[in-house]
């Protein structure tokens, strides 16, 4: 499935980003995305930019994953610049736009680098201390992982749906709106029943 | 083996039987269980482990009721559902079956040994950092099956395991199913794989209609079926 590919997987491998730890890698895309936001003007955002793709050839992504990755983002980032064109001149639509894509790029960076399982096991370390105001870290991290996992699931049932409208010659909206919803939901219900059954999340 | 016991076990929603009261003692290795769509097979499946509660009466696996004590019966019995998809959670191989063993084993290394241990027996080392969408409907099942016995349960339940797989697959994933050291409770329209087993339950209107060895049951299903369309 290509279409599934741009999505953030992880994938081994041994350079520097890979090899460090998880908490300063997150901390980083925290600041950095903070960072983005708050320095102004189109020169920083170019220099982002290119801080973000020197990162991304750290980890040594392919290409021709970075560029899958940010073709879909680009389409959402021209929008939003040609908006801020109109609204609030050149200089501004710029800097969203090469902002966007590095926010973009920085977290390919993080996901292609990161093992989710080693994410959650990082995010139980650090909910362990709220343990006491009755957080179970576990189901936590457990629903971070399935916030994550079903995004490229939900991309693929929106896909079949519209496929199959499309087969009946069916164009309105709401012929594949209404049973994706439905999917969308029967979908939980059986992940629910998975969880449930491989007794995950049993207290 | 494990002992699957139902005391008087059915399921009604609202009007609707979904199993009428049904009296059971399974203790053979291999089980099968088929019947029509709808009939209520489904139904007898989850109340094994638990995932459908029975309305009236219990269900009893080792002694453990399946309502008091679900937690620990889900730890004996392991369920594999029909469409892989929905239970995979996990983006890639070697985590699903990572989040299997999380309770298990809590050393991250000692765990991903385990995970990529588990993935070898079923053939699958070299998935192993894969993502689960980008397998073939076959692998997805197998790595399924392999995140359910990845915690060795007593029992594994099988609800249609097979019906999305094509000819070659089915035949894998019978003949992996059938050769496993766990009690199996089969449900399944595949009625070669149900001969092969020792024991063969045909459901038919929310009722067991015939319970007995496989050769008879399935001559007995296919001849219901005969009966039906004379009748219509």
């Amino acid at each position: 499935m290509s279409y599934l590919d741009g999505l953030g997987v992880y994938r081994p491998g041994d350079s520097l980003l890979h090899r460090a730890p998880v908490g300063p890698k997150l901390l980083g895309l925290v600041v950095a995305s903070i960072a983005l936001v708050v320095v102004r003007g189109p020169a920083s955002a170019v220099a982002f930019l290119l801080g973000g793709l020197a990162l991304a050839a750290i980890a040594r992504i392919p290409l021709l994953r970075v560029l899958r990755a940010l073709r879909s983002l680009l389409l959402l980032a021209l929008a939003v610049a040609a908006l801020q064109w109109w609204s609030s001149g050149l200089a501004r639509a710029v800097e969203s736009l090469l902002d966007l894509l590095t926010l973009g790029l920085l977290g390919l960076t993080l996901s292609h680098t990161t093992a989710v399982t080693d994410m959650l096991d990082a995010f139980v370390r650090w909910i362990t201390p709220l343990r006491r105001l009755g957080v179970d870290p576990e189901r936590v991290a457990l629903t971070v992982g399935l916030a994550i996992q079903s995004l490229p699931a939900t991309l693929t049932l929106a896909l079949e749906t519209r496929d199959a409208a499309r087969a009946r010659g069916l164009r309105t909206p709401r012929a594949y709106l209404t049973p994706f919803v439905i999917r969308v939901v029967a979908r939980a219900h059986e992940t629910g029943d998975a969880l449930h059954a491989r007794g995950i999340g049993d207290d | 083996m494990a002992e699957i016991r139902f005391e008087g076990a059915g399921v009604t929603v609202g009007e609707r039987t979904i199993l009428a009261p049904t009296d059971l003692v399974l203790r053979e290795r291999r089980i099968a269980v088929i019947g029509g769509n709808g009939s209520g097979k489904s139904t007898l499946a989850r109340l094994i482990n638990g995932l459908v509660e029975p309305s009236v009466g219990h269900v009893l696996v080792d002694g453990l009721d399946t309502v008091r004590q679900g937690a620990l019966v889900r730890r004996t019995v392991g369920f594999c559902f029909t469409d892989p998809s929905a239970q995979l959670v996990m983006p890639t191989c070697v985590e699903d079956v990572e989040l299997s063993l999380r309770e298990r084993i809590r050393d991250r290394t000692e765990r991903r040994a385990a995970a990529l241990a588990t993935l070898a027996r079923y053939g699958l080392e070299d998935r192993a950092d894969v993502s689960v969408h980008a397998l073939s409907g076959g692998q997805r099942q197998l790595l399924a099956l392999a995140g359910v016995l990845a915690v060795e349960p007593d029992v594994l339940v099988a609800d249609e395991p097979t019906t999305l797989l094509d000819l070659a697959n089915t035949r894998r994933t019978g003949d992996l199913l059938l050769s496993l050291p766990q009690q199996l409770v089969l449900v399944t329209h595949d009625l070669d794989l149900a001969a092969r087993c020792d024991r063969v339950l045909v459901v038919e209107d929310a009722r067991i209609r015939y319970d007995g060895p496989a050769a008879e049951a399935v001559a007995d299903y296919v001849g219901s079926i005969a009966e039906g369309s004379r009748e219509r």
